[in-house]
């Protein structure tokens, strides 16, 4: 934990500088930090990736395994999509139930996958309303050093890009796994949220969490490879004028087609 | 929806459902309020400025603001379980999120103001609702503000963007966006979105949002007078 002192410091610092339009750490304001992506980190799940943002560290795995459909949609595969903050992760996070942060986290990372739909669930189904194929992906923040909103959507789509489905047969009604066979996951798209926090009047991708600590307001927008907005979160104690809600929506654009080419590499 | 626009409920693409907001309908609460949006039907209290429990969470420097948005387990079609869901935990804090920047807390340190949002029947757009009887419920309850906070979404269904959709419209639409605003400060405090827009519907979808806000600004103030200067106290 630093002082309350070096913080104000810090913050006095980084509002001169961003006032001048740059940031502490020398970045651009729509600069991320660095990225790194690695895949197949866990060999015994379907698909996992290890994604380093600047200090943030997120390992993700999935795992697929034949369940029920839910009620109501029996003609859909399952996905779900969780992450959590491990205590080993920051000096302040504690084991326990999950707090409204984590769970907002999982949620918004969540969104982003399914409403961009990227994975086709209508070719998940084994039996209708019986027996579909489940994808499970779960994501451990390992490092928590801001922005772990982007790191933890990027390691789980690189996960699921990265991923092999085992292939099922219905026998008297239940799935029975045929060995040896597996095929590449049903992706329809790249979806690539792209975090951004206003301090101030500026506004800055990739939030570190020196800037998170002192940011007016939050967003989230995830972006599809049509270019189109698919899930927004807005997020933090304070709000947006309409035209820096256009610049975001711009920046998330722009920021996230250059991920998005990370993406492709993988696939 | 039919082609000159008329949706699944008879209303027009820019209509909102009707809504009767009432300030100060609990006796306990420091202050209340009872919403009707569309089939929705919502209950806000607030408590407070008060201690804080547990001590841990009080601050020096400001009174805190702490939101629960529960829904009970009658107020949907399969009756739902009553342990609050991890919707329900995100839900509250993004509601937390809008209010907080409309509120003026630095003058009650080590305080909380508790607001608890109960949605009796839910029928779409409930956190919107929710949000609309919470900033009167803050207002009746005297807590110093800035603005009100608004709320209303707006969606894409069948290819056209519309004002305020309801639970059918919802389940079937493209895509939804939940918008708050501070009306007269002009800042937006709570958005979200579900479904998939292009740029330019984005921003299209975004003013429609803030255009019914708005309209249920005046609606939200109609209720707060009605209390306070016209057959209610004094």
């Amino acid at each position: 934990m630093g002082s309350a002192i070096l913080d104000q410091l810090k913050l006095e610092k980084m509002s001169d500088l961003l006032k001048q339009g740059r940031r502490l750490d020398g970045r651009a304001l729509d600069e991320q930090r660095e990225l790194t992506i690695e895949t197949g980190v866990i060999p015994k799940a379907n698909g996992s990736a290890r994604v380093r943002l600047g200090n943030t560290e997120v390992i993700t795995g999935v795992k697929v395994q034949p369940d029920k459909p839910f009620p109501d949609l029996g003609d859909k595969g399952i996905l779900i999509c969780t992450a959590e903050i491990l205590p080993l992760a920051d000096p302040l996070v504690e084991p326990g139930p999950p707090t409204e942060e984590v769970i907002e986290l999982a949620r918004v990372v969540d969104r982003g996958i399914r409403e961009t739909e990227m994975i086709d669930l209508h070719q998940l189904v084994l039996l209708e309303n019986k027996s579909v194929v489940g994808i499970f992906i779960d994501s451990s923040v390992v490092d928590s050093a801001g922005n772990l909103f982007d790191a933890c959507s990027y390691a789980s789509v690189a996960a699921v890009l990265s991923s092999t489905i085992p292939k099922y047969e219905i026998k008297d009604e239940a799935p029975v796994l045929v060995e040896g066979v597996t095929s590449k996951p049903p992706v329809k798209t790249l979806p690539v949220s792209v975090t951004m926090a206003r301090i101030g009047d500026q506004i800055v991708v990739d939030p570190s969490k020196e800037e998170e600590a002192c940011m007016d307001a939050r967003i989230t927008i995830t972006t599809n490879s049509d270019g189109n907005i698919c899930a927004l979160q807005k997020g933090g104690e304070n709000g947006f004028t309409v035209d820096q809600l256009t610049r975001c929506s711009e920046i998330a654009l722009s920021v996230g087609t250059k991920i998005r080419k990370r993406f492709e590499q993988l696939m | 929806m039919t082609d000159d626009g008329i949706r699944c409920d008879g209303r027009r693409v820019d209509q909102l459902r009707n809504i009767t907001i009432k300030a100060g309908v609990l006796k306990n609460a420091d202050g209340s309020a009872y919403i009707e949006f569309g089939k929705n039907k919502i209950l806000a209290g607030v408590f407070g400025p008060r201690d804080v429990h547990p001590k841990h969470m009080a601050n020096q420097d400001t009174g805190i603001l702490r939101c629960r948005y529960h829904m009970s387990p009658f107020s949907v079609t399969e009756r739902k379980n009553p342990a609050p869901s991890r919707r329900e935990i995100e839900i509250s804090k993004v509601l937390k999120e809008a209010l907080q920047p409309a509120l003026i807390l630095k003058d009650f340190p080590r305080t909380v103001v508790d607001v608890f949002v109960e949605v009796l029947q839910a029928d779409g757009g409930s956190r919107c609702a929710a949000l609309d009887a919470a900033a009167v419920a803050l207002a009746d309850a005297g807590i110093p503000m800035r603005d009100l906070v608004s709320a209303c979404a707006a969606g894409k269904v069948e290819d056209r963007i519309v004002l305020d959709i309801n639970n059918e419209e919802d389940q079937e639409g493209q895509a939804d966006m939940p918008v708050a605003i501070m009306p007269n400060i002009g800042k937006v405090t709570l958005m979200q979105l579900d479904g998939i827009l292009t740029p330019d519907e984005y921003k299209t979808c975004l003013q429609t949002a803030i255009g019914g806000c708005r309209s249920v600004y005046e609606i939200q103030r109609k209720a707060l007078v009605e209390k306070y200067f016209e057959g209610g106290a004094h």
